[in-house]
C-alpha cells in the first residue's frame, strides 16, 4: 500500500487556486521533495496532507485513509515541521514537549531522551522565547518526531540550523530514520540528495514530477525563473 | 479524555501564570469600573436592583476581556494546529478552555466582589454571600460555555477583537438579566430575601442549552 495517493488535488483560498491538478503516489519509506518558488503551493500541500486543510477537489489518501473523511485515523501517524514551531513561547522546551507527549500518549522518558539527543537538556527549563532560532527549531524537530510518526511533513526543515545542529537532527528526520517523508526545499543540490521523487510546483500547478534520478539541479532552478 | 483535558488545562494555566495577560486585566477593569460608577452616579453607596445591575454589567464586560484572549496564544503560536494533529477527542479542547475561562471568572470575582462591597455596596454582603456565590456560579457556567464557543469562532477571523464582543454581548444578555434579577433581593437593604427560583431556573436552563450547543458546534468550528 502506498503511503500517499493524491489524485487531481485542488485547494483554493477564496477565489484564488493555491493548488490544482496535483496527482502523485509515494511508497512507504520513500522521500518526496517539493520544489517551487514562494507562493507555489508547497506549504498548502503539506497542510492538506497533514489533514489541516480540506481538499476542495480530488482525492487524497494517506496510508490508505481518505482525507478528510478518515483524518481521525491518520492523526498521530503524521509529524509536521512547518515554518512555525507549534510551541508556546512562554513555556519551556520541556513543558512544551511534555504537553505534546500527553496529547499523543507518549511516555515522559521519550521527552528527556529527545532533549538529550538534540543537546537541549542544558536549556530545556528556560522559556522558549529566550532560546535562539536554532534551538527553537531543534525543539520543534523534537515535537514533530515525539510520537514516532510514520509520515514526516517537513517545510524547509534545515532553516536556522547550523552544521552541528544538522548532525543532531539528521538521525531523527533524515533518510536513516526510515520514515516516509515529504520535504519542501529551496536547495536543489541538498533536496535532490534526499529525494526519491521530485515534485516541482509553479503557481500551484505541477511543473515537474519525476523520479529523482532523472532530475538535474538545472531543471529545478528553471522552476524559479 | 480526562488526561487530555488535564494536559490542556495545565498548559492554559501555566501560560496565564507566565504572561498574566487575562486575569489581572479583567480584575483591574472591574475595579476601575466600580470607581467610575462611584463618581458617575455621585452616590457613595448603592443597593437592590441598581447594585445588582452594576455588579453584573461590570462582570460581563470584564469577562469579555478574557473571552477575547482565550484562544490568542493558540492562534498566534500554532497551538490549534498542534492540537488538531493529535489523535484526541476535540471536545477535550472545549472542556479545557471552558474550565480555563471558568477559573479566570472565579479569580475575577474573588477580586471584584470584595471591591464592589468596599467601593459601592451599601448593605453588608455577609449574610447574602452564600446565595450570591451560587448565583454567580450559575452565571459563570453560562459565560464559560458561550465565551468558549464565541472565542473559538472569532479567533479565526481577522476582526477577532471586534467580532468577539459583538457576538458575545447579545448571547450573554440573558445571563446578565437572570443574574441581576436573582441577585437584586440579595443586595437589598434590610431583610435579605432568597433569589427567586424562576431566575435561577432561567440561568440553569440557559447554561444547559448553551453547553449543549457548544458541544455540538465546537468540532465544526475547529475544522478548516
Amino acid at each position: 500500500m502506498p503511503a500517499l495517493e493524491v489524485e487531481g488535488l485542488t485547494r483554493r483560498y477564496g477565489e484564488r487556486e493555491a493548488l490544482g491538478g496535483i496527482s502523485l503516489r509515494l511508497e512507504e519509506g520513500s522521500t518526496l521533495v517539493v520544489f517551487g518558488p514562494n507562493g507555489a503551493g508547497k506549504t498548502t500541500l503539506l497542510r492538506v496532507l497533514a489533514s489541516l486543510l480540506r481538499p476542495h477537489d480530488g482525492t487524497v489518501r494517506v496510508f490508505g485513509r481518505q482525507l478528510p473523511q478518515e483524518s481521525w485515523s491518520v492523526r498521530g501517524r503524521v509529524g509536521l515541521l512547518g515554518h512555525e514551531p507549534l510551541l508556546y513561547r512562554e513555556l519551556t522546551a520541556r513543558e512544551n514537549l511534555l504537553f505534546h507527549a500527553r496529547l499523543h500518549d507518549v511516555a515522559d522518558a521519550r521527552v528527556d531522551g529527545l532533549l538529550e539527543s538534540l543537546a537541549l537538556s542544558g536549556r530545556c527549563n528556560e522559556p522558549l522565547r529566550l532560546l535562539s532560532h536554532g534551538m527553537v527549531q531543534r525543539a520543534a524537530v523534537a515535537r514533530a518526531v515525539l510520537h514516532d510518526p510514520a509520515l514526516l511533513l517537513l517545510d524547509e526543515p534545515h532553516s536556522n540550523l547550523d552544521p552541528a545542529a544538522l548532525e543532531l537532527v539528521d538521525p531523527l528526520i533524515g533518510a536513516a530514520a526510515g520514515r516516509t517523508r515529504v520535504i519542501c526545499s529551496h536547495d536543489p543540490a541538498g533536496g535532490l540528495g534526499e529525494a526519491d521523487v521530485v515534485l516541482g510546483l509553479r503557481g500551484g500547478r505541477p511543473a515537474l514530477l519525476r523520479d529523482a534520478r532523472d532530475v538535474t539541479p538545472q531543471e529545478i532552478l528553471e522552476l524559479y525563473r | 479524555m480526562r488526561r487530555t483535558v488535564g494536559a490542556l488545562l495545565r498548559k492554559e494555566l501555566l501560560v496565564e501564570l507566565r504572561t498574566l495577560q487575562s486575569v489581572p486585566g479583567m480584575s483591574l477593569f472591574a475595579v476601575s469600573t466600580f470607581v467610575v460608577f462611584h463618581f458617575a452616579l455621585n452616590r457613595s453607596s448603592v443597593e437592590g436592583d441598581l447594585a445588582s445591575g452594576i455588579l453584573w454589567v461590570t462582570l460581563l464586560f470584564a469577562a469579555i476581556l478574557g473571552i477575547n484572549r482565550l484562544f490568542v496564544a493558540d492562534s498566534e503560536e500554532g497551538g490549534f494546529d498542534a492540537f488538531l494533529l493529535a489523535p484526541v477527542d476535540r471536545t477535550a479542547l472545549l472542556l479545557a478552555k471552558a474550565l480555563t475561562l471558568l477559573t479566570f471568572l472565579v479569580v475575577l470575582e474573588l477580586v471584584a466582589v470584595p471591591a464592589f462591597a468596599l467601593l459601592l455596596l451599601g448593605p453588608s454582603i455577609g449574610r447574602a454571600l452564600p446565595d450570591l456565590l451560587g448565583v454567580l456560579a450559575l452565571g459563570d457556567l453560562g459565560v464559560a460555555a458561550i465565551g468558549t464557543l464565541v472565542a473559538a469562532l472569532a479567533v479565526r477571523t481577522r476582526a477577532r477583537d471586534l467580532l468577539g464582543p459583538l457576538l458575545s454581548l447579545p448571547l450573554l444578555v440573558p445571563i446578565v438579566i437572570g443574574g441581576a434579577r436573582a441577585t437584586a433581593p440579595l443586595l437589598a437593604s434590610g431583610h435579605v430575601q432568597a433569589p427567586a427560583p424562576r431566575w435561577l431556573l432561567t440561568l440553569g436552563l440557559y447554561d444547559l442549552i448553551f453547553g449543549l450547543i457548544a458541544y455540538a458546534l465546537f468540532d465544526f468550528i475547529l475544522e478548516d
